[in-house]
Protein backbone atom coordinates (compact mmCIF):
# COMPACT_ATOMS: atom_id res chain seq x y z
CA UNK A 1 0.00 0.00 0.00
CA UNK A 2 3.08 2.28 0.02
CA UNK A 3 2.72 4.30 -3.18
CA UNK A 4 6.17 4.73 -4.79
CA UNK A 5 7.48 7.86 -6.54
CA UNK A 6 6.18 8.22 -10.08
CA UNK A 7 2.81 6.55 -9.64
CA UNK A 8 0.99 9.75 -8.67
CA UNK A 9 1.04 12.87 -10.80
CA UNK A 10 1.65 16.32 -9.28
CA UNK A 11 -2.07 17.13 -8.85
CA UNK A 12 -2.63 14.12 -6.63
CA UNK A 13 0.60 14.06 -4.64
CA UNK A 14 0.46 17.86 -4.26
CA UNK A 15 -3.13 17.79 -2.95
CA UNK A 16 -2.32 15.04 -0.49
CA UNK A 17 0.76 16.88 0.82
CA UNK A 18 -1.50 19.94 1.21
CA UNK A 19 -4.03 17.81 3.08
CA UNK A 20 -1.58 16.11 5.41
CA UNK A 21 0.33 19.18 6.64
CA UNK A 22 -2.65 20.71 8.51
CA UNK A 23 -3.40 17.21 9.84
CA UNK A 24 0.15 17.01 11.26
CA UNK A 25 -0.19 20.49 12.80
CA UNK A 26 -3.53 19.60 14.41
CA UNK A 27 -2.20 16.22 15.59
CA UNK A 28 0.85 17.93 17.15
CA UNK A 29 -1.47 20.30 19.05
CA UNK A 30 -3.47 17.33 20.31
CA UNK A 31 -0.26 15.57 21.35
CA UNK A 32 0.69 18.67 23.35
CA UNK A 33 -2.72 18.64 25.05
CA UNK A 34 -3.13 14.95 25.68
CA UNK A 35 0.20 13.14 25.77
CA UNK A 36 1.94 13.26 29.13
CA UNK A 37 5.73 13.30 29.35
CA UNK A 38 5.55 9.83 30.87
CA UNK A 39 3.86 8.58 27.69
CA UNK A 40 6.65 9.63 25.32
CA UNK A 41 8.30 6.16 25.46
CA UNK A 42 4.91 4.75 24.48
CA UNK A 43 4.80 7.03 21.43
CA UNK A 44 8.27 5.74 20.48
CA UNK A 45 7.25 2.12 21.11
CA UNK A 46 4.16 2.59 18.95
CA UNK A 47 6.04 4.14 16.04
CA UNK A 48 8.68 1.39 16.25
CA UNK A 49 5.98 -1.28 16.34
CA UNK A 50 4.31 0.15 13.25
CA UNK A 51 7.66 0.31 11.43
CA UNK A 52 8.58 -3.26 12.32
CA UNK A 53 5.17 -4.88 11.76
CA UNK A 54 5.16 -3.47 8.21
CA UNK A 55 8.35 -5.51 7.54
CA UNK A 56 6.31 -8.70 7.97
CA UNK A 57 5.18 -9.17 4.39
CA UNK A 58 2.32 -11.65 4.29
CA UNK A 59 2.21 -13.56 1.00
CA UNK A 60 -0.83 -14.22 -1.11
CA UNK A 61 0.44 -17.54 -2.52
CA UNK A 62 1.52 -17.11 -6.13
CA UNK A 63 0.47 -13.46 -6.01
CA UNK A 64 1.39 -10.32 -4.13
CA UNK A 65 2.27 -9.47 -0.54
CA UNK A 66 0.78 -7.13 2.03
CA UNK A 67 1.22 -6.33 5.71
CA UNK A 68 -0.47 -5.06 8.85
CA UNK A 69 0.06 -1.42 9.93
CA UNK A 70 -0.93 -1.45 13.61
CA UNK A 71 -2.91 1.79 13.08
CA UNK A 72 -6.01 0.95 15.13
CA UNK A 73 -4.03 -0.83 17.84
CA UNK A 74 -1.81 2.21 18.34
CA UNK A 75 -4.81 4.57 18.38
CA UNK A 76 -6.39 2.48 21.13
CA UNK A 77 -3.17 2.57 23.18
CA UNK A 78 -2.05 6.19 22.84
CA UNK A 79 -5.09 7.96 21.33
CA UNK A 80 -5.89 8.63 17.67
CA UNK A 81 -3.92 11.89 17.18
CA UNK A 82 -0.69 10.67 18.77
CA UNK A 83 -1.20 7.57 16.60
CA UNK A 84 -1.31 9.79 13.49
CA UNK A 85 2.11 11.15 14.51
CA UNK A 86 3.51 7.66 15.30
CA UNK A 87 2.42 6.18 11.95
CA UNK A 88 3.66 9.24 10.05
CA UNK A 89 7.13 8.97 11.64
CA UNK A 90 7.33 5.30 10.62
CA UNK A 91 6.14 6.04 7.07
CA UNK A 92 8.55 8.95 6.60
CA UNK A 93 11.57 6.89 7.75
CA UNK A 94 10.46 4.08 5.40
CA UNK A 95 10.30 6.51 2.46
CA UNK A 96 13.53 8.45 3.12
CA UNK A 97 15.82 5.59 4.11
CA UNK A 98 14.39 2.44 2.53
CA UNK A 99 12.45 3.72 -0.49
CA UNK A 100 9.35 1.95 0.85
CA UNK A 101 6.84 4.46 -0.46
CA UNK A 102 7.95 7.46 -2.50
CA UNK A 103 9.13 10.82 -1.22
CA UNK A 104 6.65 12.73 -3.40
CA UNK A 105 4.05 10.24 -2.11
CA UNK A 106 4.76 10.81 1.61
CA UNK A 107 1.66 13.01 1.77
CA UNK A 108 -0.48 10.32 0.14
CA UNK A 109 0.84 7.42 2.21
CA UNK A 110 0.60 9.36 5.48
CA UNK A 111 -2.93 10.44 4.57
CA UNK A 112 -4.09 6.92 3.67
CA UNK A 113 -2.42 4.75 6.31
CA UNK A 114 -1.43 7.31 8.93
CA UNK A 115 -4.61 9.39 9.06
CA UNK A 116 -7.68 7.85 7.37
CA UNK A 117 -6.84 4.31 8.53
CA UNK A 118 -6.15 5.46 12.09
CA UNK A 119 -9.24 7.64 12.56
CA UNK A 120 -11.67 5.23 10.87
CA UNK A 121 -10.32 2.28 12.84
CA UNK A 122 -10.42 4.15 16.12
CA UNK A 123 -13.90 5.60 15.45
CA UNK A 124 -15.34 2.15 14.85
CA UNK A 125 -13.55 0.81 17.93
CA UNK A 126 -15.14 3.56 20.06
CA UNK A 127 -18.61 2.87 18.65
CA UNK A 128 -18.43 -0.86 19.35
CA UNK A 129 -16.53 -0.68 22.65
CA UNK A 130 -18.99 1.80 24.18
CA UNK A 131 -18.28 3.42 27.56
CA UNK A 132 -14.65 3.90 28.51
CA UNK A 133 -13.03 2.06 31.38
CA UNK A 134 -11.23 -1.08 32.34
CA UNK A 135 -12.85 -3.94 30.56
CA UNK A 136 -14.25 -7.05 32.16
CA UNK A 137 -16.98 -9.41 30.98
CA UNK A 138 -19.23 -7.95 28.29
CA UNK A 139 -17.28 -4.69 28.11
CA UNK A 140 -14.01 -6.55 27.56
CA UNK A 141 -15.58 -8.60 24.75
CA UNK A 142 -16.95 -5.46 23.13
CA UNK A 143 -13.52 -3.81 23.28
CA UNK A 144 -11.84 -6.77 21.61
CA UNK A 145 -14.52 -7.12 18.91
CA UNK A 146 -14.43 -3.36 18.33
CA UNK A 147 -10.64 -3.44 17.97
CA UNK A 148 -10.84 -6.28 15.44
CA UNK A 149 -13.58 -4.69 13.32
CA UNK A 150 -11.95 -1.25 13.56
CA UNK A 151 -8.56 -2.63 12.46
CA UNK A 152 -10.16 -4.51 9.55
CA UNK A 153 -12.15 -1.47 8.42
CA UNK A 154 -9.27 0.97 8.92
CA UNK A 155 -6.77 -0.87 6.76
CA UNK A 156 -9.43 -1.45 4.10
CA UNK A 157 -10.27 2.26 4.00
CA UNK A 158 -6.56 3.03 3.57
CA UNK A 159 -6.36 0.43 0.79
CA UNK A 160 -9.44 1.87 -0.93
CA UNK A 161 -8.02 5.41 -0.88
CA UNK A 162 -4.75 4.06 -2.31
CA UNK A 163 -6.64 2.27 -5.09
CA UNK A 164 -8.64 5.40 -5.97
CA UNK A 165 -5.57 7.67 -5.96
CA UNK A 166 -3.73 5.26 -8.27
CA UNK A 167 -6.75 4.59 -10.47
CA UNK A 168 -7.51 8.24 -11.26
CA UNK A 169 -4.02 8.86 -12.70
CA UNK A 170 -4.91 7.82 -16.29
CA UNK A 171 -7.85 10.28 -16.10
CA UNK A 172 -5.71 13.16 -14.82
CA UNK A 173 -2.50 12.92 -16.82
CA UNK A 174 -1.97 11.64 -20.35
CA UNK A 175 0.83 12.47 -22.76
CA UNK A 176 0.47 13.76 -26.34
CA UNK A 177 0.27 10.13 -27.50
CA UNK A 178 -2.76 9.53 -25.28
CA UNK A 179 -0.84 7.23 -22.94
CA UNK A 180 -0.96 7.75 -19.17
CA UNK A 181 2.04 9.67 -17.79
CA UNK A 182 1.96 8.18 -14.30
CA UNK A 183 0.29 5.04 -12.90
CA UNK A 184 -1.18 3.48 -16.07
CA UNK A 185 -3.88 1.30 -14.49
CA UNK A 186 -7.52 2.48 -14.45
CA UNK A 187 -9.90 2.33 -11.47
CA UNK A 188 -11.46 -0.84 -12.91
CA UNK A 189 -8.11 -2.57 -12.29
CA UNK A 190 -6.75 -0.84 -9.18
CA UNK A 191 -9.88 -1.19 -7.03
CA UNK A 192 -10.42 -4.95 -7.47
CA UNK A 193 -6.68 -5.71 -7.37
CA UNK A 194 -6.03 -3.85 -4.13
CA UNK A 195 -9.40 -4.36 -2.42
CA UNK A 196 -9.80 -8.11 -2.91
CA UNK A 197 -6.43 -8.87 -1.29
CA UNK A 198 -7.14 -6.52 1.62
CA UNK A 199 -10.75 -7.61 2.16
CA UNK A 200 -9.87 -11.31 2.13
CA UNK A 201 -6.36 -11.48 3.58
CA UNK A 202 -4.44 -8.41 4.75
CA UNK A 203 -7.47 -6.93 6.57
CA UNK A 204 -7.82 -10.16 8.53
CA UNK A 205 -4.08 -10.12 9.32
CA UNK A 206 -4.44 -6.57 10.67
CA UNK A 207 -7.42 -7.59 12.83
CA UNK A 208 -5.62 -10.66 14.21
CA UNK A 209 -2.44 -8.68 15.02
CA UNK A 210 -4.51 -5.95 16.72
CA UNK A 211 -6.60 -8.26 18.88
CA UNK A 212 -3.64 -10.49 19.85
CA UNK A 213 -1.40 -7.60 20.92
CA UNK A 214 -4.33 -6.01 22.75
CA UNK A 215 -5.01 -9.26 24.63
CA UNK A 216 -1.34 -9.42 25.62
CA UNK A 217 -1.24 -5.78 26.76
CA UNK A 218 -4.48 -6.21 28.74
CA UNK A 219 -2.59 -8.83 30.72
CA UNK A 220 0.89 -7.31 30.95
CA UNK A 221 0.03 -3.58 31.16
CA UNK A 222 -3.74 -3.26 31.84
CA UNK A 223 -3.27 0.39 32.87
CA UNK A 224 -2.40 1.28 29.27
CA UNK A 225 -5.88 0.52 27.95
CA UNK A 226 -8.09 3.46 28.68
CA UNK A 227 -11.05 1.69 27.15
CA UNK B 1 16.48 14.05 36.58
CA UNK B 2 14.80 13.88 33.20
CA UNK B 3 17.20 11.18 32.19
CA UNK B 4 16.49 9.15 35.30
CA UNK B 5 12.76 9.50 34.80
CA UNK B 6 13.14 8.29 31.26
CA UNK B 7 15.05 5.24 32.41
CA UNK B 8 12.37 4.35 34.95
CA UNK B 9 9.69 4.71 32.32
CA UNK B 10 11.72 2.55 30.02
CA UNK B 11 11.90 -0.21 32.56
CA UNK B 12 8.14 0.04 33.04
CA UNK B 13 7.71 -0.89 29.36
CA UNK B 14 10.66 -3.28 29.33
CA UNK B 15 8.60 -6.23 28.14
CA UNK B 16 7.23 -4.21 25.23
CA UNK B 17 10.73 -3.07 24.17
CA UNK B 18 11.85 -6.71 24.27
CA UNK B 19 8.81 -7.50 22.11
CA UNK B 20 10.01 -4.99 19.47
CA UNK B 21 13.50 -6.55 19.55
CA UNK B 22 12.05 -10.04 19.06
CA UNK B 23 9.96 -8.80 16.13
CA UNK B 24 13.09 -7.33 14.50
CA UNK B 25 14.98 -10.62 14.90
CA UNK B 26 12.01 -12.51 13.42
CA UNK B 27 11.49 -9.97 10.60
CA UNK B 28 13.17 -12.12 7.90
CA UNK B 29 9.99 -14.23 8.09
CA UNK B 30 8.54 -11.34 6.06
CA UNK B 31 11.04 -12.20 3.30
CA UNK B 32 11.16 -15.99 3.61
CA UNK B 33 7.40 -16.71 3.59
CA UNK B 34 6.75 -14.78 0.35
CA UNK B 35 9.77 -16.53 -1.25
CA UNK B 36 8.46 -19.97 -0.23
CA UNK B 37 4.94 -19.23 -1.45
CA UNK B 38 6.12 -17.58 -4.67
CA UNK B 39 4.52 -14.25 -3.92
CA UNK B 40 6.00 -11.14 -5.52
CA UNK B 41 6.03 -7.61 -4.09
CA UNK B 42 2.98 -5.60 -3.10
CA UNK B 43 0.49 -4.66 -5.83
CA UNK B 44 1.39 -1.34 -7.40
CA UNK B 45 4.83 -1.06 -5.78
CA UNK B 46 6.81 -2.18 -8.83
CA UNK B 47 9.91 -0.51 -10.22
CA UNK B 48 9.76 1.10 -13.68
CA UNK B 49 11.13 -2.05 -15.39
CA UNK B 50 8.38 -4.22 -13.87
CA UNK B 51 5.71 -1.72 -14.91
CA UNK B 52 7.07 -2.08 -18.44
CA UNK B 53 6.59 -5.85 -18.27
CA UNK B 54 3.00 -5.50 -17.04
CA UNK B 55 1.75 -2.52 -19.05
CA UNK B 56 3.98 -2.95 -22.11
CA UNK B 57 5.63 0.48 -21.71
CA UNK B 58 6.98 2.81 -19.03
CA UNK B 59 4.87 5.94 -18.55
CA UNK B 60 7.19 8.94 -19.05
CA UNK B 61 6.26 10.80 -15.86
CA UNK B 62 6.60 7.62 -13.82
CA UNK B 63 10.11 7.02 -15.12
CA UNK B 64 11.20 10.60 -14.48
CA UNK B 65 9.80 10.83 -10.93
CA UNK B 66 11.03 7.38 -9.93
CA UNK B 67 14.60 8.37 -10.88
CA UNK B 68 14.64 11.64 -8.93
CA UNK B 69 16.66 10.32 -6.02
CA UNK B 70 18.32 7.28 -4.55
CA UNK B 71 17.63 6.23 -0.98
CA UNK B 72 20.45 4.85 1.23
CA UNK B 73 19.06 1.31 1.73
CA UNK B 74 16.57 0.52 -1.06
CA UNK B 75 14.10 -2.27 -0.20
CA UNK B 76 15.76 -2.90 3.19
CA UNK B 77 18.71 -4.57 1.37
CA UNK B 78 22.38 -3.58 1.41
CA UNK B 79 24.09 -3.59 -1.96
CA UNK B 80 25.64 -6.97 -2.68
CA UNK B 81 23.48 -8.49 0.06
CA UNK B 82 20.24 -8.83 -1.91
CA UNK B 83 19.95 -12.63 -1.99
CA UNK B 84 19.60 -15.56 0.40
CA UNK B 85 21.01 -15.57 3.93
CA UNK B 86 22.75 -12.21 3.45
CA UNK B 87 19.44 -10.59 2.54
CA UNK B 88 17.92 -11.90 5.80
CA UNK B 89 20.81 -10.50 7.84
CA UNK B 90 20.55 -7.20 5.96
CA UNK B 91 16.81 -7.14 6.67
CA UNK B 92 17.47 -7.46 10.41
CA UNK B 93 20.07 -4.65 10.25
CA UNK B 94 17.56 -2.53 8.33
CA UNK B 95 15.03 -3.25 11.07
CA UNK B 96 17.52 -2.14 13.73
CA UNK B 97 18.49 1.04 11.85
CA UNK B 98 14.89 1.90 10.97
CA UNK B 99 13.53 1.23 14.46
CA UNK B 100 16.37 3.25 16.03
CA UNK B 101 15.61 6.22 13.76
CA UNK B 102 11.88 5.97 14.37
CA UNK B 103 12.42 5.78 18.14
CA UNK B 104 14.86 8.71 18.10
CA UNK B 105 12.52 10.95 16.09
CA UNK B 106 9.53 9.97 18.25
CA UNK B 107 11.36 10.81 21.47
CA UNK B 108 12.50 14.12 20.01
CA UNK B 109 8.98 15.03 18.89
CA UNK B 110 7.53 13.72 22.15
CA UNK B 111 9.96 15.89 24.16
CA UNK B 112 9.09 18.97 22.12
CA UNK B 113 5.34 18.54 22.26
CA UNK B 114 4.50 16.49 25.32
CA UNK B 115 7.23 17.67 27.72
CA UNK B 116 5.28 20.36 29.55
CA UNK B 117 2.41 18.26 30.70
CA UNK B 118 3.20 16.86 34.12
CA UNK B 119 3.73 13.25 34.93
CA UNK B 120 0.49 11.92 36.38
Amino acid sequence: MHIPDGYLGPITYGSLWAAVIPIWIYASKKVKELLKASQVPLLALSAAFSFVIMMFNVPLPGGTTGHATGATLIAILIGPWPAVIALSIALIVQALIFGDGGITAIGANCFNMGFAGVLAGYGIYRLVAGVRGQGSGVRRTRQLIGAGIGAYAGINLAAFLTAVELGIQPLLHTGADGRPLYSPFPLSITIPAIMLEHLFLFGIVEAVVTVSVLLYIKKSHPELIRG
Amino acid sequence: MANLKFKIQNSKFRKLWIGIAILIILSPVGLILPELLKAGGAWGEWGADEVEKIAGYVPRGLKKLSELWKVPIPDYAFSGWEQGLKSYIGYIFSGIIGAALVIGVSILIGKIFAGKNGNS
